[in-house]
């Protein structure tokens, strides 16, 4: 159970390639794949802790304010990851800039909780968010790998193309991001549907 | 019956609906009150850290750097306790927020010597290319007898030219319009 938990959010519902949420920070951070590392983690960071605390006091939740108080909880979070960034990964925080306190209103937080903490017990939740950030990191890094080998021709600042290499200043820019992320989601579901007809 | 009035205060959802949201914010704010503590004496020292970095950088024989009575100005000493120039923090507007520089010109304010980001929020892959050396490295020694120009798609052809990053003419010019203003202002306070 746990561990269909935590795999769900890897693969059947990414949650970028499936549910396609999150989608602000998807599009603008990953110009780069150490980018979308970080943002990955840090939101990984705040989807388990946000949804290890919400379902543990589910109950005592008025449901006519559930989302300000998890939007709240959600908001410490993401303020803690901030200051956290800020005080140990100086470089990183600097170059992430505002979309790390946006995390707040990343749909997919909000999602987890509503869709699942908020009427699970810890455990399953703790995994079901561990699944969900990990999917969105894996995400992220894919895009932002795809993103920076073709728009600076380097991944993870390490130069792989060859000499005289003319960067795709396209990949780089908003469209870009939009480009990569169609085609991802594309080969995604290729592949789901695949491994599906294999099975069955 | 004192007992009872409670239950009954507290069975009302209203009350218990703010007493939840209440409860939820002071909790919050105390956990935020401990990491704000944790934190910011290390995000202080970062800042600080980058400041001297940053001026050392510019100023590769820099021994030390007092502040002037200008706020955000910095005069630079080398070894003998000669200044050797001025460090200064210019900020403005860039395309998404503020841009925070640090410049340093020679001591008669008459050469540019660099400059280093300190702060920005440009768009990560193209505004913030304003933090990579290959554009910061283009102010040094740029004269400052003239206002710095920047132009597009093309490699400058006077002195005090600079080439603004592609795809990010708006940024560019933010630093280029932050230093402008900045240097006018301290060539009349330094004279």
């Amino acid at each position: 159970m746990v561990i269909k938990d935590f795999v769900k959010g890897l693969w059947h519902e990414n949650p970028v390639f499936i549910q396609v949420l999150g989608m602000c920070p998807t599009l603008a951070v990953t110009t780069k794949a150490v980018f979308g590392l970080s943002m990955g983690l840090a939101t990984t960071f705040v989807v388990v802790c946000s949804s290890v605390v919400i379902s543990s006091i589910r109950k005592l939740v008025p449901a006519q304010v559930r989302i300000p108080m998890f939007t709240v909880i959600i908001a410490t979070f993401v303020t803690a990851a901030d200051y956290f960034l800020k005080a140990n990964f100086f470089e990183i925080s600097k170059a992430l800039g505002p979309y790390v306190p946006l995390i707040v209103v990343n749909c997919l937080i909000l999602g987890r909780a509503e869709a699942f903490a908020s009427k699970q017990g810890v455990g399953r939740s703790f995994f079901d968010a561990l699944g969900m950030g990990v999917g969105f990191t894996f995400a992220l890094v894919i895009l932002g790998s795809v993103r920076e080998i073709l728009g600076a021709g380097t991944i993870f600042g390490y130069r792989i193309m060859w000499q005289g290499f003319t960067n795709w200043i396209v990949m780089v820019l908003p469209a870009g991001a939009f480009i990569t992320l169609g085609l991802l989601v594309g080969v995604f579901n290729v592949i789901d549907k695949a491994v599906q007809k294999k099975s069955s | 019956m004192g007992n009872n009035f409670l239950a009954k205060i507290f069975n009302n959802e209203i009350v218990r609906i703010i007493f939840a949201l209440v409860l939820v914010g002071v909790l919050s704010g105390a956990v935020l009150v401990f990491i704000y503590n944790y934190s910011m004496p290390k995000i202080k020292v970062n800042i600080q850290k980058e400041t001297e970095k940053a001026i050392n950088t510019i100023f590769p024989g820099a021994a030390s750097n007092s502040p002037t009575k200008d706020k955000g100005v910095y005069s630079v000493k080398d070894s003998t306790g000669k200044v050797i120039g001025y460090a200064f923090i210019a900020e403005g507007n860039g395309y998404q927020g503020l841009i925070k520089l640090l410049a340093g010109a020679d001591a008669k304010i008459s050469i540019l010597k660099g400059i280093e980001v300190l702060e920005s929020s440009e768009t990560p892959g193209l505004g913030a290319e304003i933090n990579t050396e290959s554009f910061q490295k283009q102010f040094v020694g740029l004269p400052l007898t003239h206002d710095i120009e920047y132009v597009k798609n093309q490699k400058p052809e006077k002195p005090y030219q600079i080439e603004a990053i592609t795809g990010a003419t708006i940024s560019s010019r933010a630093v280029v319009n932050i230093l402008n203003g900045k240097i006018n202002e301290i060539k009349k306070t330094l004279k």
